[in-house]
């Protein structure tokens, strides 16, 4: 009985922690996306104003 | 600055979760259940941190229909993405405390079917946003469902206190006092820990939705070229 509750127990934290790594990943990756999008309009933007 | 703020909120939080861990670790068994009790400071924080959060969000939404200010908006969008990712984790590991407790995963009980239509309440807010490309209408529109989605939040809490419903949850541990004082300790850091990390999340994402609408100011601006 303890095994399986101890079995359970690692299941439970490591899903959870699996959850919040995966949101933080996700997070990360769009912010990255979204930086790099700001970048390419900046720049367009800039190049329009120069012309 | 803002950057500095996350930095420091993650490392602390991150910290005292470690520390805490280890806390819970050395604790003694619970009589009834045994080792598995000790989820107990992963599943109850988890869901009382998204309720602030969610709490919060409701505020923004508010705020937003009152002043129009994009702010609150942007606010109210981030607590509401990390407190649904929280109560997801209060019902993934709320589903393996009871697999290993009553011998099935899930039970559609007052509880466990409040929880889950706030998950869906929630995740429909989220879904709905980019499903709308006007900013001000996407706003106002997330803000009316934001309000109407914490109606569900009062069934949650209520679901285990109104007298002649029978769950298969427990009591609220804390105001039946069922929970034995040596547990308190770790049981309030694992909230203090949910709560540094994700309003280190939320400022994170709030960063995220500012540098979104200074997408769609330029390009706006390109359009209108």
């Amino acid at each position: 009985m303890d095994e399986k509750n101890v079995r359970f127990l690692f299941m439970g934290y490591t899903a959870a922690w699996l959850i919040v790594m995966i949101f933080v990943i996700m997070l990360v990756r769009r912010g990255q996306k979204i930086s790099a999008e700001l970048m390419r309009l900046r720049a367009l933007v800039e190049n329009r104003d120069q012309n | 600055m803002r950057d500095k703020v996350i930095l420091t909120l993650g490392v602390l939080g991150t910290l005292l979760m470690a520390w805490n861990l280890n806390t819970i670790s050395n604790l003694p068994n619970d009589a009834l259940q045994g080792y598995i009790f000790r989820i107990i400071f992963i599943h109850v924080p988890a869901a009382i941190t998204a309720q602030v959060f969610y709490t919060v969000a409701l505020g923004c939404c508010i705020m937003f229909l009152l002043r129009k200010n994009f702010f609150w908006d942007s606010l109210a969008v981030a607590s509401i993405e990390v407190g649904t990712m929280l109560v997801l984790v209060n019902l993934v590991t709320g589903s393996i405390w009871g697999r290993n407790q009553w011998g099935v995963w899930w039970a559609w009980d007052l509880r466990m079917t409040s929880q889950l239509m706030c998950f869906l309440l929630y995740l429909g807010y989220l879904l709905l946003r980019p499903a709308i490309a006007e900013p001000t209408q996407r706003a106002t529109m997330s803000s009316i469902v934001g309000i109407f989605a914490y109606a569900d939040i009062p069934l949650v809490d209520m679901a285990i206190r109104m007298p002649g419903v029978r769950t298969q949850h427990p009591q609220p541990v804390l105001e039946t006092g069922t929970l034995a004082p040596i547990y308190r300790g770790p049981f309030g850091i694992g909230i203090i820990v949910l709560l540094l990390i994700g309003t280190a999340l939320i400022l994170l994402r709030l960063n995220q939705e500012h540098a979104k609408r200074e997408i769609d100011s330029l390009r706006r601006q390109l359009h209108a070229a």
